[in-house]
């Protein structure tokens, strides 16, 4: 499975802030899986890997449950029907939307990314380490809160442009932080050699420079067009539809019928097909650098009387990307005084909300445990692909997991509907990619030879497990613990559609206000949803500098 | 007449001094090694002269042209100058043969046939054109880096240590191959290493650098045998320094009247010796008798290290030396051939061969 195999495969969040945040440092965080030593003991393998390996098959196969769900359906639905729900205007409609969207949006971020990337990476501008942080920080707003922000500034916003736009605005960390960290890793003995080969600044940077970040960009460009195609609360601000929009609608007015079923199949080959055209461009090719020693740092290049030009790009990007949330909220929060802070019913949604967070994160990060202990201490074949299908599951739109759980509890298991089981499940499922990626690199810190020399002190398998390993990778854990729990926090579509009555997280009271246009009362929610995430954006940004060795 | 010339070079990087008054002449088609521990300023004068920084102050010219003068400089690309790095510094995402013609003009005609040739001259391999740098050996990764270089055609190549990553055996023979490509091109040369044989065997020329600056620059041979002081004789190699008294042509130092190759007259000198200069020949101590004139030493140590040997000697009489008590108990320390080398405990006689070097 090449796809999952250094690259953390997104889970897609529909719209929230935390989700996003652990896939982009992955690259660096994962693991060689060299660390396993090839002696492992084969008594203890017998011991301890049939277990492990049990139970990581049957959370893949729970993963993999919504889709396989998806596509019984549509063979139950039968052909005819399929072809009738599938082939007609509405769906080619939605899929030109949601390509142009895509088409749009990522080139644009692509190109803007790598601006910002170069000009805090690689030049003297004044102040880049704060624009660096700058260009980070809109992770920390979540998308439907962008929306929410412009629309309320610009009400006549809709369509396509201003789907691109707000998206652009919203995804474009997703670009810069890997390609900020591939600058930054960039060997500058290969543009020296290109200039002693005759080659000005310009023919350096696009032959030499740009090739080399191509796995960043592609990597950035896969989880971005995710996000846009599973994103809900956006585009509804703006009244854009895209599949994802479409099935919500569907749902709300035909609940869990097939057309909606179908919708969510078509979604299910956009993702694949995203996920199969960044392997195909990403290539075998490794771009590390060939031979050895550390690399020198590079001086920066001195902008000179560019410099001022310079600065309105970091500076216009940070406006529309944060001066405009900044402003909205604060602009709502004045115009409603005192009387949105409604304490009790804040208090209530803060309460919900923490303990849904809590509860789906830890259930998300047990249910992570197998997968990520196997593929740190038994990589192999068989679990590469098992892991392959955890990532290719993690990429579906929220919403799919969400119409596949509400279908199955509605036919097969009719209590579960719209109770806590059902929402706590549909969280680990969703978040379980990202659970893995932080769990393995904690599980990485704590060598295997920790574990045995326990062993050898004569403390039982599972004694020495805990006393080891267990502990060392327990801060590591906490950290992926606190990542899904703010995804959880922010999460819109899945909590709307399969929460029990009466659940009002943050979220969905900040939805139900806007929807009512009660801007002003959304407002306080939409500030507590940014505050919580800002910290762990700070600890995002923190890392991916750390990793570049800076 | 010298085709590189630089002038009263300095570099500084904040408050540290990188080159301090840098001058050098290069002749056309020569080969020159700039040579000097690590942090001695030797890659800042190789970026210099390549172009990816600007001096302080001084010139550089090139076959007449300025390149640098104070802070204006002709950028690296503009300059035609060939640079190998270290590790090559190949281009990851291009094979071998796009490496290889990077620098050529793209609507080339004859493009693939001159990347073949290229590639035939450096010694690689037809099928090797297609792979990717991270799939050759370090040997092979030199070879393309040094290829792509001549495609450009440069009057001038720097060599920034390419030969440090490769092995101890295949070193050599990538020295050898690349003197002579270069030589048979006519391209001059300037190699910078902190490996004091390489530069000796390599260069035409050696400029041994320390702190910024060249302590001295001259011939390897002259460099060798003539060291200006005692830190450059034995950065160069192994040395004996010894205390003298010279006058008119001679020393007497503790290992006797010996030869030195100045006239000056000093009470107190010191005077080098190349280990090699010294012979051993195994006697007893039966045969130091009746030879006042001849000198003798017994081996006190030896360490066993293949072909060649390290061999201690303390001398056994010494004639009228300045601070014999003190140098008469510190052995000699001589690399010998392995094979015939004296045992711990041989008494041996000493002999002096050439001259000794006076030290300044």
């Amino acid at each position: 499975m090449a796809v999952a195999d250094d690259h953390i495969r997104p889970t897609d969040p529909p719209d929230n802030t935390a989700r996003r945040l652990m896939p982009l440092s992955v690259e660096s965080v994962r693991p060689a899986p060299a660390v396993v030593a090839p002696s492992y003991g084969a008594l203890k393998r017998s011991r301890q890997l049939p277990w492990m390996a049990i139970a990581a098959v049957a959370v893949s196969l729970l993963a993999m449950l919504p889709m396989a769900f998806i596509i019984w359906v549509a063979f139950q639905t039968g052909w005819d029907t399929v072809y009738r729900l599938v082939f007609r205007p509405r769906v080619g409609e939605l899929l030109a939307n949601t390509v142009l969207l895509v088409l749009c949006t990522v080139p644009l971020g692509i190109v803007l990314s790598v601006a910002l990337a170069w000009l805090t990476e690689r030049s003297d501008l004044p102040g880049a380490r704060l624009w660096a942080w700058l260009s980070v920080a809109p992770l920390a707003v979540p998308a439907f809160v962008h929306s929410y922000s412009w629309i309320t500034l610009i009400p006549g916003l809709h369509g396509l442009k201003a789907g691109v736009l707000i998206s652009v605005i919203a995804y474009f960390p997703f670009l810069y932080l890997p390609i900020a960290a591939a600058l930054r890793r960039l060997d500058p003995a290969l543009e020296d050699a290109a200039a002693s080969l005759g080659l000005g600044p310009w023919r350096i940077f696009f032959r030499v420079v740009l090739p080399q970040l191509r796995l960043a960009i592609c990597g950035g460009s896969l989880l971005v067009g995710l996000h846009l195609l599973a994103e809900y609360g956006l585009y509804v601000f703006i009244r854009f539809d895209t599949f994802t929009t479409a099935i919500v609608d569907q749902f709300q007015s035909t609940f869990n019928g097939p057309a909606a079923n179908m919708l969510a199949g078509v979604l299910i080959l956009c993702c694949f097909v995203l996920l199969g055209i960044e392997v195909l461009v990403r290539g075998e090719e490794r771009y590390a650098r060939v031979g050895s020693g550390a690399a020198r740092q590079s001086p920066p290049v001195r902008l000179g009387r560019t410099t001022l030009p310079c600065l309105l790009v970091p500076a216009f990007t940070a406006l529309l990307s944060l001066g405009v949330p900044a402003l909205t909220i604060g602009r709502w929060l004045v115009a409603g005084g005192a009387s949105v802070w409604r304490l009790d019913e804040i208090g209530l949604a803060l309460e919900q909300t923490l303990f849904l967070a809590v509860a789906g994160a830890v259930l998300a990060t047990l249910a992570a445990i197998p997968m990520a202990w196997l593929s740190i201490r038994a990589p192999g074949p068989a679990q590469r692909l098992l892991e392959g299908f955890n990532y290719m599951v993690g990429s579906l739109p929220g919403v799919v997991v969400a119409l596949a759980l509400v279908t199955i509890t509605v036919r097969v298991l009719l209590p579960l509907y719209q109770t806590l089981a059902t929402i706590l499940f549909a969280y680990a499922l969703m978040f379980l990619p990202r659970a893995i990626i932080s769990l393995r690199a904690s599980i990485a810190q704590a060598p295997v030879e920790l574990e045995r020399a326990a062993a050898n002190l004569g403390r039982s398998p599972l004694n020495a497990l805990w006393a080891t390993t267990i502990r060392l990778s327990a801060p590591g854990a906490a950290a992926g613990i606190a990542l899904v729990g703010l995804g959880i926090m922010n999460e819109l579509t899945a909590t709307q559609m399969l929460a029990p009555n009466g659940t009002r997280t943050l979220a969905l009271a900040f939805w139900a206000y806007s929807g009512e246009i009660d801007y002003a009362a959304a407002a306080p929610y939409a500030l507590i949803m940014v505050g919580a995430s800002l910290p762990l954006t700070w600890l995002l940004y923190v890392q991916s500098k750390r990793m570049a060795g800076r | 007449m010298s085709f590189l010339q630089l002038r009263a070079l300095n570099k500084h990087y904040g408050s540290v001094k990188a080159l301090d008054g840098i001058d050098l002449n290069v002749v056309a088609g020569s080969r020159t090694a700039i040579v000097g521990p690590s942090g001695c300023g030797k890659t800042t004068l190789l970026r210099l002269i390549a172009g990816f920084e600007a001096p302080d102050e001084g010139s550089i010219t090139l076959d007449g042209t300025v390149l640098a003068n104070g802070g204006s400089s002709v950028p690296a690309h503009k300059r035609g100058i060939g640079l190998v790095a270290q590790d090559g510094a190949l281009f990851p995402h291009l094979t071998v043969a796009a490496n290889i013609g990077f620098g050529m003009d793209r609507g080339e005609a004859d493009r693939t046939e001159r990347i073949a040739e290229l590639a035939y001259i450096v010694g690689l391999d037809k099928a090797i054109l297609k792979r990717h740098p991270h799939e050759l050996s370090g040997g092979q990764q030199q070879r393309v880096a040094i290829a792509r270089a001549m495609a450009r055609k440069p009057r001038l190549m720097l060599l920034d240590e390419p030969f440090s990553a490769l092995d101890t055996g295949l070193r050599a023979s990538m020295r050898k191959a690349v003197a002579e490509l270069l030589e048979s091109a006519g391209v001059a040369t300037i190699l910078v290493t902190h490996d004091q044989s390489e530069a000796l065997s390599f260069a035409d020329q050696v400029a041994v650098m320390r702190d910024g600056k060249f302590s001295q620059v001259g011939a390897p041979r002259e460099l060798y045998l003539r060291p200006r002081d005692r830190m450059i004789a034995e950065f160069l190699g192994d040395a004996v320094v010894l205390p003298a008294r010279v006058d008119s042509g001679f020393a007497q130092c503790p290992l006797g009247r010996i030869a030195v190759d100045s006239t000056e007259r000093r009470d107190t000198a010191r005077i080098m010796l190349r280990p090699e200069q010294l012979t051993l020949k195994c006697t007893s101590r039966e045969g130091m008798s009746g030879t006042p004139d001849m000198l003798f030493g017994e081996v006190v140590e030896t360490e066993f290290a293949g072909s060649l040997c390290t061999v201690a000697v303390r001398l056994l009489n010494n004639a009228d030396p300045p601070d014999a008590a003190a140098i008469g108990n510190t052995p000699l320390i001589l690399k010998k051939p392995g094979m015939d080398a004296p045992t711990t405990g041989e008494v041996v006689r000493i002999s002096v061969v050439g001259k000794a070097h006076l030290l300044a």
